[in-house]
């Protein structure tokens, strides 16, 4: 029944079958704010999805939506098949969240802890205790399971954060920066628990994340979300594939007697996106066109700029999202970025200079 | 079926949150201090009867005697003496005259000062009244209206005795207790509805008791709940399969564990410490405190609503505790203050929760003496209950 509605809702997007998570025009308004702002995509059965985005973009609040802690302004939902307004228990049910703030009461030992939030997805004792039991083993917990949260680190917190979301076997995954605030060794624990957990046991899993690398390395799809709006969705590879195949080109450049008006005569380059200064002798430069190196080499040598070395890069991830959320960019989004759901990502955007 | 989850999830949810509490060592600590130092200030602050002790007195005796005798001072000073050891009420020292009198009240040695002037004896000899004169220290009202009273119960009662003696000498068939129904045809006798002295304990122990465990629910629900919705753990029941209600009424009941054990406290307190005892139902004082605790959770429920973090809750918390604290009759009796003030105390409903206790506990009224007050509290809870419910609802889910 629900999915009719949703089909009805989704004219002109083709609906696989195998979507676990449909969004339509999904937006929130904070009165004037409006911190999530139509954003519509899908999600297919075990797929790790990642908003990619910086603070504030409205990661969070879209996770929120989704997981039934807010009410959207406009537009629908559906998680396997369930409204996320009018069925939210039905909703809760498949899901687990890992929001940005700890889940944890800190007086509360691991397992009591583990036992609360079980209970309350009415899990029966001997189910709750194994699993209780197999979820601590699985992070390594088990010999805290009796030691109040309080009392642990925060990369143990974490884990067992996530173990608490895990309780429920959750068809799908909310994680909103998981790897926040971590030490690299614990970050790297928390990803391959997550890529496990995926491939284990199929679970969807929705990411947020501000750290490229973590997107990269993790999501087979990405949504690059900035003010509000998706500007971007599709895999790693595809993303920065745009980025080549829209003719721009990446260099970093160290000039030994580099100065600001030397950046400044590169900026106004015609062929320049994007110039960013890396440290006191290095910068990286966007540009597109078959003479943008000669122009820039050009340039440099007019000022009498000296050029130690030169490289032709590949573009990252960060690349793309400076490529993409640049400030003329976000300017004119509305009119020159293609549809989430284009499958060939921005081949449309605008190259006028940057900054 | 689904009301049975929502009473197990409650549980589980009061659980936790007891848990959390017991094993905060000093907020425990904290507990159980708050209602001993409410009880000792409001109690040890107020006057009370026998509060009054060893005040500082100075005595000139000018008493110039008449005929070489000085028996009408004599007397006095017996009878004052003997009285005083009694009592205790009275530290005298002599002092030579008037002056000497005044100077030690400037000096603050004395609190005021009795003074036999120099024809006592000879106007009680010769057949007049003896005046006898109270100095009082004007920058004391409190200590001197208090001395003022007790000097005077003294004389009148030595009055008393040397007019019974007179009616005797007049007429020696008259026997002592017609004398003195003679000399004082009214006596007075104050007699309690029920008997046994009271105390300023008596009339603010309810008070307290029902103020404590009515406040944790009305302070502690908004500021237990927008505690977790910042450290970010209501999320965590808020996406669990449960109706959200449980989630308020476990908060509920854990909060009126609470109160309920402080208000324990202060019962066992009370009747350690000053002696009260309860006259009415022991069950009905609990039932009465859950009643108090029923009436206001919705109100309780209604500010969490509105409180968007800790520190709103706790200022809203504070603005409306401190008035209901004084105008619910809970320190001070309602009938001192003026009207409008009164009929402020009259929509609270911790003034009915107080007075209803206060019937049961120091007058041994049973329920049917309390009718009105009941009334007044069941459909304060439930009128804020049914408005609290849909508010909370809507506001879990901005």
């Amino acid at each position: 029944m629900l999915r009719y509605i949703a089909v009805v809702h989704n004219e002109g997007v083709a609906l696989n079958n195998e979507s676990i998570i449909v969004v339509q025009n999904l937006t929130k308004a904070f009165g004037d704010f409006v911190a999530v702002d139509n954003v519509t995509f899908d999600m297919k059965k075990g797929e790790i999805f990642g908003l990619l985005g910086p603070n504030g973009a409205g990661k969070s609040t879209t996770i929120r939506m989704l997981s039934t802690l807010t009410r959207p302004t406009k537009g629908t939902a559906t998680i396997g098949g369930f409204d996320v307004v009018k069925q939210d228990n039905e909703v809760r049910k498949l899901i687990g969240i890992v929001s940005e703030k700890m889940i944890m009461y800190n007086r509360l030992t691991a397992r009591e802890n583990l036992w609360f939030f079980g209970n309350l997805f009415g899990m029966q004792k001997e189910e709750l205790n194994r699993r209780i039991d197999e979820l601590l083993e699985l992070v390594q917990l088990t010999k805290w399971g009796k030691a109040q949260v309080g009392t642990f680190s925060s990369g143990m917190k974490q884990k067992m954060n996530i173990i608490r979301a895990l309780l429920n076997m959750p068809q799908v995954l909310f994680l909103d920066e998981p790897t926040l605030g971590l030490d690299p060794q614990s970050t790297v624990e928390i990803r391959e628990f997550i890529r496990k957990l995926n491939q284990e046991q199929n679970t969807t899993i929705l990411i947020t994340t501000h750290m490229m690398v973590e997107a990269d390395l993790l999501c087979d799809r990405i949504g690059i979300i900035d003010h509000g709006k998706i500007v971007a969705l599709d895999t790693s590879t595809n993303l920065k594939n745009a980025i080549s195949g829209a003719n721009t080109t990446i260099f970093t450049l160290e000039i030994a007697n580099l100065t600001p008006d030397l950046l400044a005569t590169l900026r106004a380059l015609k062929c320049v996106e994007t110039v960013s200064q890396e440290n006191s002798s290095h910068i990286k430069i966007h540009a597109h066109g078959d003479d943008a190196f000669d122009s820039i080499i050009d340039a440099v040598r007019a000022k009498n700029g000296n050029v130690v070395s030169m490289q032709n890069i590949q573009p990252t991830l960060e690349d793309v999202f400076l490529h993409i959320t640049g400030r003329e960019v976000r300017d004119t989004a509305d009119q020159k970025i293609p549809l989430a759901e284009h499958r060939h990502g921005f081949g449309g955007v605008s190259r006028g200079r940057r900054r | 079926m689904r009301g049975k989850a929502l009473m197990s999830n409650s549980l589980r949810i009061a659980w936790k949150d007891l848990m959390e509490l017991f094993r905060n060592r000093l907020g425990l600590v904290m507990l159980v201090l708050m209602p001993i130092f409410m009880m000792a200030m409001v109690g040890f602050i107020f006057p009370s009867n026998n509060s009054l002790n060893h005040v500082p007195v100075a005595l000139a005796n000018q008493d110039a005697g008449f005929g070489g005798s000085t028996v009408g001072s004599q007397v006095f000073l017996t009878v004052l003496n003997g009285i005083n050891d009694q009592t205790g009420m009275l530290d005298i020292s002599n002092v030579t005259n008037l002056d000497a009198l005044k100077e030690s009240v400037q000096r603050g040695d004395v609190q005021g000062g009795i003074v036999i002037p120099s024809n006592f004896t000879q106007c009680i000899l010769s057949g007049q009244q003896g005046t006898l004169i109270i100095m009082t220290d004007n920058s004391n009202p409190q200590v001197s209206a208090a001395m003022q009273g007790a000097l005077t119960a003294v004389f009148q009662q030595m009055g008393t005795m040397l007019a019974q003696q007179n009616v005797i000498a007049l007429n020696p068939a008259i026997n002592a207790t017609s004398a003195l129904a003679i000399v004082q045809p009214y006596n007075v006798e104050v007699e309690g509805v029920v008997s046994g002295h009271s105390s300023y304990f008596d009339f603010i122990a309810p008070g307290i008791m029902a103020m404590t465990v009515m406040m944790s629910v009305m302070t502690g629900l908004p500021a237990a709940i927008s505690q977790e919705k910042e450290v970010g753990t209501l999320d965590g029941m808020m996406v669990a399969p449960i109706n959200r209600l449980s989630i308020i009424v476990g908060k509920t009941l854990a909060q009126t564990a609470r109160g309920l054990l402080q208000g324990v406290l202060i019962l066992i307190l009370a009747s350690v410490l000053f002696g009260i005892s309860i006259q009415g139902s022991i069950l009905l004082v609990f039932g009465l405190l859950l009643l108090g605790v029923f009436s206001f959770v919705g109100l309780g429920v209604v500010l969490t609503s509105f409180a968007k973090d800790q520190e709103t809750a706790m200022m809203v918390m504070m603005t409306l505790m401190f008035p209901m604290m004084f105008l619910s009759g809970v320190f001070f009796p309602v009938q001192q203050m003026p009207w409008y003030m009164q009929s402020i105390s009259k929509v609270l409903p911790l003034t009915y929760a107080a007075d209803a206790l206060r019937k049961v506990m120091v007058l041994g009224a049973g329920i049917p003496q309390i009718t009105t007050e009941l009334a007044v509290l069941i459909t304060f809870g439930l009128v804020m209950i049914a408005i609290a419910v849909p508010v909370f609802k809507r506001a879990m889910t901005r």
